[in-house]
């Protein structure tokens, strides 16, 4: 019996902490600009890819000795890929939307169809060499001293670093496309990626088997979103961040660049997103369209938390986590199998995923007759105005 | 009042007499499979003038109409099966066979009845719309939330009818074209001509039924929830109630829709609810022009026609183009293309490159309303 | 004695711990003109928000022509009898002044008669007056988001007064105006007052001199004093609220 409800609380946390490492980011975007990025799920799916395509890199027979650790360096590609795409996108589209969440919205639901095509029509290849270029041009202009830039020359160096990240981008894609050959080619069709030895199996505990896979990605969101925490309220730019979220214009007048403040929010938004493509990587076959059946759950736990609120973003992924394991695996039947038996048999109805799924967005509807904004709203004035 | 290079007037007469006249030439110029495919986009003009009516007039934009759109293709779909089975082992549709139902299931009986079939084509998907749009604009759930939500039924639905095999032949959906109506084939070349003829008239019965809808006061205030929903509320107006009855009134044209559209593809399936469909309705809108009846008609057929051509010829570039009027037409071109034909788009274009003054004033600036959440 | 037209009983209302309205009492007679004062952050605003049934206060009562009104929707209290214009100028800027009004007239509110009735011809008539009296009739069939600021104001005036309330609630009226356009408004709210009630918000003095009404006082969500406008300038509370903050400033 205990085992019973303790496995069931592990599943649910399970499919939770997946929940939440893809709802932070956007929970973040959301909470922090009011920007709804309905591309979030292809971040995700780019995450993923780049697991995918460091896995192989791992492959070859350099990096062989340290295949077992590509996990843990793909986490920093997938975020870095995540949040060069997420940058430009905000810098490029976005940044026009401010203030108009519905146009964001259909801006961003078209920059997911081009990315999902570009996935499937550009070898992958190329799309690294594409994001090593675009990863080179963002960050050799934070690097190079500031006296080089203000030289009367700087016109030449700058073309100068976009003739060198398009070279390095080329490089690359080249090298990648020779040496492995399975990038080199365009493919619609699904990938996998194959998790080291040491995540297979399982840990025996009370005796329970948890799936390795499973802890390393709870691990993940344990990280993500303690580290998260700690940049917002304790970190110099976690509270410039927030104080261009309470009054634009006033931190304007304080000095702080929005500008700055708007590329590092989407930034880390759309990075997390990255990470949360390796966790999703891990558990299932990558394709385009990964990232499409996870962005409904995400919003779902956004709208059920309230709006900008880390706190509740935690537990309303892992509210849904929990109820959808117990709804969707019949557990609920195991647990007390005398159930009457109508009881019995509507619990039977709603015991598969998709139903669970139909079961829990029914209740978060109710929830939300009670509590329209959510487990923990914002108060105040500033909500209407 | 400012002139424009097209008269406000004579240009929508123009579009008209074009529209009508080549309904009418259509069906003696067409092969039978192009006219199928106009009769199918002319369908889909139907739940996109619903979309107008609710995003273009009211402000909600919903991400859902999918739901309503496959509910009225689903009752036309269960009719016509019945109408057809009547020979079958038990009398019950085929597929019932391959799970070993023996019995129809309760909620198929009614649909026996052509009349029911009629009216529940329409009234079903509007009286879902009325309990959901309800129970969300009760709570004052609006903006990006009531996109959010209706996504999220749009995806429970689709799992519903996508998982239950046995009531409703879940990810298989329901045939028409192989169905008999009048003694006749659904999908045979005389019926789907007349089905053709059918869908014209309903566009043109929905225009004008829209347009009764927005005319006057009730559109009057449709727009003043758009713009400013709190001040409709203090000026004595029930916007709840208001919210709930468009949308309800978009519900059931997206039904009309839904089945005119099945009974032309010639089958009804949980594909009609995935979430890129419903999306993608809203793009024909944006396209053809938010707030004008007139563009919505004009942009589901242009756009649909477009993506036959394009897919036609180059399959993967769909995708990108899609992608790019999303973008395109929320950065540049918020009013659609009648309605920057309609304002002063052509003149400002013409001023650019330097043939005419440019106006003063940038339009759009003044376009924020008070009352979206902003954060 | 009539019983009075609106009665605020004790209100309280905090916005997380911070008390916009502390205790708050306050009572208008029928057709009373009262102009209410108050510096910055007195709760002038959020006042109007508990009476029109925006915000819910955590103590207190509202009654309105004898009548509990607390916890009943804003268009519910719009149609008692309550009408309200917003401290910036709210009108329907898509719509023209004439549409503008025709919603504000409009009675019964409801979807189905909108749909099948049109305006009655008292209602254009209607219209047609309250255009005069606000000098819009020039501008019938202009979008109201093309007017000035100050005829926007008017408009929304307008549209209050069509609504046919038996209590105005006006919220900053002049803010922006010229000081003819105000001097023309205060004759209006004063026209208006004995048919209707009339509540109005401000800052600018000159503009509440000429209501000639009797004056109340706000401060940090309390009624700081009563009476009419001689009385306020010699009352050493106002002063030191008022005058207090300005030599903390010139310090």
């Amino acid at each position: 019996m205990v085992q019973l409800i303790l496995e069931s609380l592990f599943n649910g946390i399970a499919i939770g902490s997946v929940l939440l490492i893809a709802a932070l980011g956007l929970a973040i975007v959301f909470g922090l600009m009011g920007v709804i990025n309905l591309a979030h799920g292809e971040l995700m799916m780019l995450g993923a890819y780049s697991t995918y395509v460091t896995q192989l890199v791992f492959k070859l027979p350099a990096l062989k000795p340290f295949y077992n650790s590509y996990v843990i360096v793909s986490l920093m590609v997938a975020f870095l890929v995540a949040a060069v795409v997420g940058i430009l996108l905000e810098r490029s589209i976005i940044r026009r939307l401010y203030g108009s969440p519905l146009e964001t919205l259909l801006a961003t639901w078209g920059v997911s169809l081009i990315l999902q095509q570009f996935v499937r029509s550009v070898p992958l290849a190329y799309a690294s060499g594409i994001i090593i270029a675009l990863l080179i041009g963002l960050i050799v202009p934070l690097i190079v001293p500031h006296d080089l830039l203000s030289h009367r020359r700087n016109r030449l160096i700058k073309v100068g670093s976009l003739g060198g990240s398009v070279l390095v981008g080329l490089l690359s894609a080249n090298w990648l496309s020779t040496s492995i050959s399975r990038l080199g080619r365009a493919s619609a069709r699904n990938v996998d990626v194959t998790a080291p030895s040491w995540m297979r199996g399982g840990l025996d505990l009370w005796g329970i088997t948890f799936p390795v896979t499973r802890l390393v990605i709870i691990v993940i969101t344990i990280i993500a979103v303690i580290s998260v925490t700690w940049f917002l309220k304790q970190s110099v730019w976690g509270m410039r961040i927030r104080a261009v979220t309470q009054n634009r214009e006033m931190s304007e007048c304080l000095g702080i660049s929005t500008k700055k403040v708007d590329v590092l929010t989407f930034g880390i938004g759309s990075g997390l997103a990255g990470v949360a493509g390796v966790a999703v990587s891990l558990l299932g076959s990558v394709g385009p369209n990964v990232g499409g059946s996870y962005i409904v759950g995400c919003f779902m736990v956004v709208v059920l938390g309230g709006v900008g609120n880390l706190l509740g973003t935690i537990i309303a992924s892992f509210a849904i986590g929990i109820m959808t394991d117990l709804i969707g695996a019949g557990r609920l039947l195991s647990i007390w199998p005398d159930m009457p038996s109508p009881l019995a048999s509507t619990v039977d109805f709603f015991a598969t995923t998709s139903m669970a799924r139909v079961l829990v967005f029914a209740l978060i509807v109710v929830f939300l007759q009670f509590r329209p904004s959510g487990l923990f709203p914002q108060k105040g004035r500033m909500v209407e105005s | 009042m400012k002139k424009t290079l097209i008269n406000r007037r004579l240009f929508p007469l123009i579009i008209w007499i074009t529209i009508i006249a080549s309904i009418i030439a259509a069906p003696s110029l067409l092969p039978v499979f192009r006219l199928n495919l106009l009769g199918r986009y002319l369908s889909l003009a139907i739940v996109a003038l619903g979309i107008d009516l609710i995003w273009g007039f009211t402000g909600l934009l919903s991400l859902g109409q999918g739901i309503f759109f496959a509910l009225g293709g689903y009752c036309a779909a269960m009719f016509l099966q019945l109408n057809s089975s009547a020979n079958l082992p038990n009398g019950i549709p085929e597929f019932f066979g391959l799970y070993g139902i023996q019995s129809l299931p309760f909620f198929w009986e009614p649909f026996k009845s052509p009349l029911f079939t009629f009216v529940g084509i329409w009234l079903i998907p509007s009286l879902v719309a009325a309990l959901l749009g309800f129970l969300v604009f009760r709570n004052r759930i609006k903006g990006v939330y009531f996109s959010i939500l209706t996504q999220a039924a749009l995806l429970v639905f689709f799992n519903f009818f996508n998982g239950q095999q046995k009531l409703i032949n879940g990810t298989n959906g329901l045939k028409t074209d192989v169905t008999e109506l009048f003694g006749q084939m659904v999908g045979s070349d005389s019926m789907q001509r007349m089905f053709f003829w059918i869908t014209a008239l309903l566009v043109v019965f929905a225009w004008f039924f829209a347009r009764w809808i927005v005319y006057d006061r009730f559109g009057n205030i449709l727009k003043g929830i758009r713009d400013d929903e709190s001040r409709v509320r203090f000026t004595g107006y029930n916007t709840t109630i208001f919210k709930t009855i468009v949308f309800a009134i978009a519900g059931g044209l997206a039904g009309i829709s839904g089945a005119l559209y099945t009974v032309q593809s010639g089958i009804v399936s949980p594909q009609f609810m995935t979430v890129p469909f419903s999306i993608e309705m809203v793009i024909w809108v944006a396209v053809g022009g938010r707030g004008t009846l007139l563009g919505a008609i004009l942009g589901a057929v242009m756009i649909n026609y477009a993506k036959s051509l394009v897919s036609e010829a180059l399959p993967a570039s769909w995708m990108f183009i899609q992608g790019g009027l999303f973008i395109l037409v929320v950065t540049v071109l918020p009013e659609g293309v009648l309605g920057w034909l309609q304002s002063d788009g052509p003149r400002n274009l013409l001023s650019r490159l330097g043939v005419s003054r440019p106006l003063s004033t940038y339009p759009g600036l003044e376009e924020k309303s008070h009352d979206e959440v902003r954060l | 004695m009539t019983s009075p037209q609106l009665e605020l009983r004790q209100i309280s209302v905090s916005f997380e711990g911070f008390l916009a309205l502390n205790d708050l009492s306050l009572t208008l007679q029928p057709g009373e003109l009262r102009a209410v004062i108050g510096p910055n952050g007195a709760g002038k605003t959020t006042f109007l928000d508990v009476i029109t049934g925006k915000i819910r206060p955590c103590s207190g009562d509202v009654i309105f022509k004898g009548k509990s009104i607390l916890g009943i929707r804003e268009h519910k209290v719009a149609r008692l009898g309550i009408g309200r214009k917003f401290q910036s100028p709210r009108v329907f800027e898509k719509l023209t002044v004439h549409e503008n009004l025709a919603i504000a007239v409009s009675k019964p509110k409801r979807p189905w008669s909108l749909l099948i009735s049109k305006l009655t011809e008292r209602q254009r008539t209607q219209i047609n007056n309250l255009m005069s009296i606000v000098n819009l009739q020039s501008k019938v069939n202009v979008p109201a988001g093309s007017l000035s600021h100050g005829q926007k104001q008017w408009l929304e005036i307008a549209m209050l007064v069509g609504q046919d309330p038996d209590l105005l609630l006006v919220d900053e009226p002049v803010a922006g105006l010229s000081d003819e356009e105000s001097e023309l408004t205060a004759d209006l709210l004063k026209s208006l007052s004995g048919d209707h009630t009339v509540l109005v918000i401000d800052h600018d003095m000159e503009f509440i001199r000429r209501l000639e009404s009797s004056v109340t006082v706000l401060h940090q969500g309390h009624v700081l004093c009563e009476g009419s406008m001689k009385d306020i300038q010699h009352n050493p509370k106002v002063i030191e609220v008022y005058l207090g903050q300005q030599q903390e400033v010139s310090k």
